[in-house]
């Protein structure tokens, strides 16, 4: 009664892809998927949340996104972000320019944050995916593969580009008629490394990597 | 235990946070440390202790809140005049100057949604201790929109980040953070932990125990 010792459920059946048993994230109920075609999705019965999507192609067009992002973002941490063209004087700004700033003037609380949503959090996304899904690519396992996609998933909620172009958008009209800024090479690569990564997350089919890079099948 | 009472007993499944493996706990086990076996996440039924989490997260933020509107979020100083710029009033400045939409989106993001979320749990993490079995599809998806857009209330951090960095190096107008960005910052980070550790499972729990 009081055995702690849990048990994978229907672990023969993982193997096969048509039907397995899923619990719905929001509502719990437990229902079987069954066999999902390419591009189809499985739906919770009760409350219409998505058990499963299936995607064509998943691997290759995650592995693809994610390198490209990784060329955009080092673009755009090693170019000229913004530059600030004010009554002669010309200041140049990388991205990370503004966390120096703010820790400099003693709000390292927010330096961080902005150092952890801009910079450090889309890194480790970018390169947790090319770290599980390239070995997958040439038919390989290395160590290691299953805490990093795990960590893949903690790390996602944090990466906030999409939100820092909005806060560009706002900075340049704030700064309208105060001095000329002008959009560096940073800026096109980080503007465009956002569809790029929206696609690479929404490419993958994290079941079917679970499947391959798990320790219990 | 054999494979069927698992599937049988519905009771006992619990699906791994981290992988979405089901597992089926035996016994006393959700009280206890399980591991998932796939991803090796510690899996639970329920997030675990999720009502009294979430409560103390929102809490926090609510007080945070307070000094995020009151505390100037930055300072322009510019030939030697300072002036500050709250949370409120940055708002507003883009409004004045005719930048209706950007203001819209701005005070949306500032002002509305930490609100909104804040409101928004409490009336969640309320329905739930009071074991509402009311419209347990649109709590749901509730849940979702404030877990998808609070991020969003991060714009006015980044702004002041822009600013500063280009402001500050010049030497005729330096742009400071303020105060009031450090708590802005915490209760964006607070409602954020807040809304991931209540679990929206709970709705149902109540709406099934009602319905029978």
């Amino acid at each position: 009664m009081f055995d702690l010792k849990f048990k994978a459920l229907s672990s023969a059946d993982l193997e096969i892809l048509p039907g397995w048993l899923a619990l719905c994230h929001a509502c719990d109920l437990p229902s079987r998927v069954g066999d999902v075609p390419e591009g189809g999705t499985a739906r919770c019965p009760r409350c219409g949340s998505v058990l499963y999507r299936r995607i064509r192609d998943s691997l290759d067009r995650t592995l693809a996104l994610a390198v490209a992002g990784m060329f955009l973002f080092i673009a755009a941490n090693v170019f000229p972000f913004l530059a600030f063209k004010m009554q002669g004087n010309v200041t140049h700004t990388t991205l990370s320019t503004g966390v120096r700033a703010l820790y400099e003037q003693g709000t390292p609380l927010v330096a961080s944050l902005v150092l952890l949503t801009t910079i450090v959090a889309p890194f480790l996304q970018i390169s947790s995916l090319i770290f599980v899904l390239g070995p997958l690519r040439l038919g390989m396992r290395v160590p290691g593969q299953t805490r990093v996609f795990r960590l893949l998933r903690a790390v996602q909620p944090w990466s906030m580009m999409e939100v820092f172009i909005m806060g560009i958008l706002v900075s340049l009209v704030k700064l309208i008629g105060m001095a000329q800024i002008v959009p560096g090479i940073a800026l096109w690569s980080f503007v465009l490394l956002i569809p790029v990564l929206a696609a690479a997350t929404s490419s993958l089919d994290a079941e079917w990597v679970w499947r391959r890079v798990g320790l219990a099948r | 235990m054999s494979p069927d009472s698992a599937t049988s007993g519905v009771e006992n499944l619990a699906s791994c946070h981290d992988c979405g493996f089901v597992v089926a706990l035996a016994g006393e086990a959700h009280h206890a440390e399980t591991r998932c076996p796939r991803c090796r996440a510690a899996v639970h039924r329920r997030k675990p202790d999720s009502l009294n989490r979430t409560w103390a997260l929102v809490v926090t933020a609510a007080m945070l809140y307070i000094p995020a509107n009151i505390f100037p979020v930055m300072r322009v100083i510019s030939l030697g005049q300072a002036q500050e710029d709250t949370i409120f009033s940055g708002a507003v400045y883009l409004l004045v100057h005719g930048m209706w939409p950007l203001a819209l989106v701005v005070f949306f993001a500032s002002v509305v949604v930490p609100l909104l979320k804040l409101l928004a749990l409490s009336f969640l993490l309320i329905s739930v201790q009071k074991g509402w079995s009311w419209r347990p599809v649109e709590r749901t998806k509730l849940y979702h929109v404030v877990e998808a857009v609070g991020r969003w209330s991060m714009t006015d951090i980044y702004v002041v980040t822009i600013l500063v960095a280009l402001v500050s190096l010049g030497n005729l107008a330096t742009i400071e953070a303020g105060m009031g960005a450090v708590y802005f910052a915490g209760v964006v980070v607070v409602t954020m932990l807040a809304a991931e550790s209540f679990d929206p499972r709970l709705i149902w729990d109540r709406a099934r125990e009602t319905n029978g």
